[in-house]
């Protein structure tokens, strides 16, 4: 075994092997940068140049770029906001308050270092696991997997913020946002309104970057200026490693939580990140800062979401079972590459999962460098002025959200996710409660149902979801315990104390809404057979209670509602978000007449010269280059951009079809 | 909305046609020259997300289409995923041009809302022009401890319920559905699976008793179990003739097929309409599983090339020897024994579409 691991070191470390390791890494560093564009846009990108190519130059390229999204994916977060992929999402919570500190240089350095050590981590994990994961991995059965769901939803009571009932309702909402289309057990509609677009469900994609990304832009919009906000950039790259270094044993545990979540197939790597940061929460003494910028916050979701790769690996190349989407189209890289995955990696074809694990840790090595160097560079846009990066942030935001289905339908999704996502910002309803809802749904569903069609409700009594069970007790017990000396829960959604209003009825109207769409679930779960039913009809009426009780408490009046009152706009000025939404609404209602690309050249150059005030050069350079960035990206992806009524009636050249 | 035009795409010469008809307000003549498709690129639309069966077959056939259509022209694969491939086939029915210059390959989950009579479909496999028909195949095993040594002993299973791991009443594991049925099987099916690998590993954990695999899948996962005494294969799904009989899989010539299993259980050969039923999903869900289609009204001339191109491709010992698991043993269909193949795989007789609807319906609750 030692002999083997130091001969596939050796054959991976020919200038032609590691020339297509830096080649999957330096487009993995693009692609994680670009925010909600993450592994599977990346590795769709590198499946048509597969044809010919070598196994361990093409193994050193895809693990290469898979290894370094995670990484990179950490700019847009801390930077802007914004997630840079499904993996990254917690690492807004702490990260972008530290760069609009100022210390955006310590954030991004921090979290580098941990997710290097995390990459190597997972990398060391699969090396030792590969040869006894199976027993392991087969015990997760669906009634484990059920658990693990539940234990996922335990974070809810650590990211709810201010308000537990409203973090209750949160996740409800996620959840019932999750079961829109197919029941997993039966295969009935729900919630569809018939639409063909909804009966996949919504996409993730789509709705992590409306609920975070859109409100965020908007918000950036207005209050103008930059994002560090004229403060210096900070210079703590080196003050960032130390904090990963004195948090080592933290980073340790969070990339054993990423890998073993990564590792047992069905969950899913979009929660690991919530966990680690929900564990990191738990664990601390001091909570005080977290949401406002603790470096904690960031060191435990990026040292976690490496170390998933690592993990996820074990089911993809035992059994052929890809832990997440990114491992779907890497298992089917290895069928083109003609590699069958099963047994045979842990035993005759043992070379090929060790060319793997050290594509892995090299890549990691490569990728943790290449970030380092280019942070400089690109964390100086943080000082740039807003306006002139939001036509970017929109753009982006939309090719990545279309990447879903490549229809206009994509870019509605988003828009109302986006309208979702400002009211509960706004009125402090957690969205991380909401992602984490949402990510569960289906799963919680499909292996509740499963669980009970095996075993019965005996399923309860297995001795691993009893331990299981035991760490979501532990876990919701250290969530909602308030620290000795009366200290304050993490406000995921900003200050409760300044965002008491006076006026309420705008708190109470979303809250009727919301009312409205419980009531809908609970309808709509009735409408189907008795399997599919469960989980809506709960969700409604747990979401429902909880918003009810919300609102009886609003209704009492500003003073007496508490904690219930909570509206970040109660003093605000400017009119609200509501004039750069109509930029976005304008965007998309332009698109649906002349097709995505046309419409994105009008809305650039509109956008910067009313709203950026950019001179002519400035704003054609720009669009000139969003453009060709379009082009290149679209070319390689072989995308037809969402067309609108134009195309509907005249076959136009591309791109403009 | 998406158009499946090719006229005038890709790279700089795309873009400066772009800018030309920005400018001019010039639309560029669509048709392309029929017989030489030297400098165009060809779409080859796949209905289904990146990954996954159809994409693996189409990004391994793409290159070999190209290399033996006249002019080489550059085959690309367009993924339209969404509403479970009917939405990117219902777009592609309806827009893409008869000019040779996009194809489209669909799969078992295409077909089947089709059979079924899904009123969301709105393409008619009579109308587009098949060039390519690729097989595939499964193995029916369970767990040793059941007690059975193989297809013989099926009758010893009856009196027990079996619980099988299904992706949904009607996805491809309707095929298994109507076979245990056929074979008089009690089976509970829970659904919700991902993938035929979970079902497996439910199989692994004791959970599930009965289940099939892919034969890919089934070589590399399977065998070992087989070879390890832990589990017996029953059956295969078998192959379709030219004559749209079954016969062995390739894969697995020491194995029955379904029609032979049923005649060791019952001494004489299915039939009837719940047999009909069957045939049609299985040919369509396995036998010709993924048939490549030229859209309506392609005319002649281009569907000859296509055909022509196919043969030779298939032929060609490189894609023999590459081949591997993604196209397995299988024989390819193309030229003249495309015909009764798509016929057994796109057509149903209505006795049989009602008597699974209503099926479906009363037992699973499926409302169409």
């Amino acid at each position: 075994m030692i002999d083997l691991l130091f001969a596939t070191l050796a054959n991976l470390l020919t200038v032609q092997h590691m020339g297509f390791m830096v080649v999957g890494v330096a487009l993995g560093l693009v692609i994680g940068v670009l925010p909600g564009v993450g592994g599977i846009a990346g590795l769709s990108l590198l499946l048509p140049f597969l044809y010919g190519m070598d196994e361990t130059s093409a193994l050193a390229m895809l693990i290469g770029l898979l290894a370094i999204v995670p990484t990179a994916d950490t700019f847009t977060s801390i930077l802007m906001g914004i997630p840079g992929s499904s993996a990254s999402q917690a690492t807004v919570l702490d990260g972008f308050p530290l760069a609009r500190q100022g210390q955006a240089a310590r954030a991004l350095s921090a979290a580098f270092a941990a997710s290097l050590i995390g990459g190597l981590f997972g990398a060391l994990i699969l090396t030792f696991s590969v040869l006894i994961a199976a027993p392991i991995i087969l015990s997760f059965g669906s009634a484990e997997l059920f658990m693990l769901t539940l234990f996922g939803l335990s974070m809810v009571g650590v990211l709810s913020g201010a308000n537990i009932l409203k973090g209750v309702a949160s996740a409800s909402l996620g959840l019932a946002f999750g079961l829109v289309g197919a029941s997993p057990a039966t295969s009935e509609p729900r919630m569809d309104f018939n639409a063909l677009y909804l009966i996949d469900g919504i996409p993730l994609v789509t709705v992590a970057l409306g609920i975070f990304a859109l409100p965020e832009v908007l918000d950036l919009l207005r209050s103008g200026g930059s994002i560090s906000q004229g403060a210096p950039l900070g210079r703590g790259w080196f003050t960032g490693v130390r904090d990963t270094l004195k948090n080592f044993w933290l980073t340790i545990r969070c990339s054993g939580i990423g890998a073993l979540i990564g590792a047992i197939p069905g969950i899913g790597g979009s929660v690991v990140d919530w966990i680690a940061y929900g564990h990191v929460v738990q664990t601390a003494k001091d909570k005080s800062q977290f949401g406002k910028g603790d470096i904690r916050g960031v060191i435990a979701p990026e040292s976690a979401n490496n170390a998933t790769q690592g993990g996820a690996l074990l089911p993809t190349l035992l059994f052929g079972i890809p832990g997440s989407g990114s491992m779907a189209i890497f298992l089917a890289a290895m069928i083109l590459l003609g590699l069958q995955p099963g047994p045979g990696m842990a035993k005759e074809n043992l070379g090929t999962t060790y060319t793997i694990i050290w594509s892995l840790a090299i890549a990691n090595v490569i990728g943790t460098a290449m970030c380092i160097a280019l942070a400089p560079g690109i964390a100086r846009l943080t000082a740039v002025r807003y306006p002139l990066i939001a036509p970017f942030m929109i753009m982006v935001i939309c090719f990545a959200a279309f990447q879903a289905t490549r229809d206009l339908y994509d870019l509605v999704a988003l828009l109302v996710m986006g309208l979702v996502g400002i009211f509960m910002r706004r009125f402090g309803w957690s969205r991380p409660a909401f992602l984490i809802g949402f990510v569960l749904a289906l799963g919680g569903e499909r292996y509740l149902y499963q669980a009970v069609q095996f075993y019965g409700w005996d399923f309860l009594t297995r001795p691993l979801v009893l331990v299981i069970g035991a760490i979501t007790v532990v876990s919701l017990w250290a969530g909602l315990r308030r620290p000795v000396g009366g200290g304050k829960q993490i406000e995921t959604e900003g200050p409760a104390d300044v965002a008491h209003a006076r006026v309420l009825w705008p708190q109470m109207a979303f809250c009727l809404v919301l009312l409205g769409g419980f009531a809908f679930t609970f309808q709509q779960g009735l409408q189907v057979s008795f399997l599919a039913r469960i989980f809506p009809v709960a969700v409604g009426i747990v979401g429902g209670l909880a918003t009810l009780i919300i609102l009886v408490q609003q209704a009492r009046g500003p003073i007496a509602a508490g904690n219930a009152n909570f509206d970040s706009e109660a003093n605000a000025t400017d009119g609200g978000p509501w004039r750069y939404l109509a930029w976005f609404v304008g965007f998309i209602g332009v698109v649906a007449l002349i097709g995505f690309f046309a419409a994105l050249i009008a809305f650039f150059i509109a956008f910067l010269r009313i709203v950026a005030r950019a001179s002519w050069p400035l704003t054609l350079a720009l669009t000139a280059a969003a453009a060709t960035l379009m082009l290149v990206m679209s070319h390689m992806l072989t995308l037809v951009f969402p067309g609108g009524v134009l195309q509907a009636y005249f076959d136009l050249p591309w791109p403009f079809r | 909305m998406n158009s499946f035009d090719n006229a005038g795409r890709l790279g700089r010469r795309g873009l400066l046609q772009g800018a030309a008809a920005l400018g001019g307000g010039a639309l560029l003549p669509g048709a392309a020259q029929a017989q030489d498709f030297a400098g165009r690129t060809i779409e080859y639309v796949i209905p289904f997300a990146e990954a996954g069966g159809s994409d693996v077959w189409a990004r391994f056939m793409a290159p070999y289409i190209s290399k033996h259509l006249p002019g080489r022209p550059n085959v690309i694969v367009r993924n339209v995923p969404g509403g479970g491939s009917i939405t990117g086939t219902n777009s592609f029915f309806q827009r893409a041009r008869p000019d040779g210059l996009s194809f489209i390959g669909t799969s078992g989950s295409t077909q089947f809302p089709y059979l079924l009579g899904d009123p969301r479909v709105r393409y008619d496999y009579t109308k587009m022009i098949p060039f390519l028909v690729s097989p595939t195949g499964g193995v029916v095993y369970v767990p040793k401890s059941l007690g059975i040594t193989g297809a013989r002993d099926i009758a010893k299973l009856r009196d027990r319920e079996l619980i099988y791991g299904s992706q949904g009443a009607t996805s491809l594991d309707l095929v298994p559905m109507l076979a245990f049925l056929l074979l008089g099987l009690n089976v509970r099916f829970v659904f919700g699976m991902r993938g035929r690998g979970e079902a497996r590993l439910a199989l692994m954990r004791g959970e599930i008793t009965i289940d099939y695999q892919t034969s890919a899948a089934y070589l590399t996962q399977v065998v070992p179990m087989v070879q390890s005494g832990d589990v017996v294969p029953l059956f295969s799904w078998g192959q379709l003739d030219e004559a749209g009989n079954v016969e062995r899989d390739p894969t697995f010539p020491d194995l029955p097929h379904f029609v032979e299993a049923f005649e060791m259980v019952n001494g004489q050969k299915p039939s009837g309409v719940q047999f009909d039923a069957y045939m049609a999903f299985f040919g369509s869900g396995f036998a010709a599983q993924k048939p490549a289609l030229l859209p309506p009204n392609t005319p002649a001339n281009i569907v000859a090339v296509y055909r022509k191109a196919l043969i030779d491709a298939v032929a060609d010992p490189e894609l023999q020897a590459a081949k591997g698991d993604i196209l397995g043993e299988y024989r390819q269909a193309v030229g003249d024994r495309i015909g009764r193949l798509y016929e057994v795989a796109t057509t149903i007789q209505p006795a049989a579409r009602d008597w699974v609807r209503n099926y479906l319906t009363t037992t699973h609750n499926v409302r169409f």
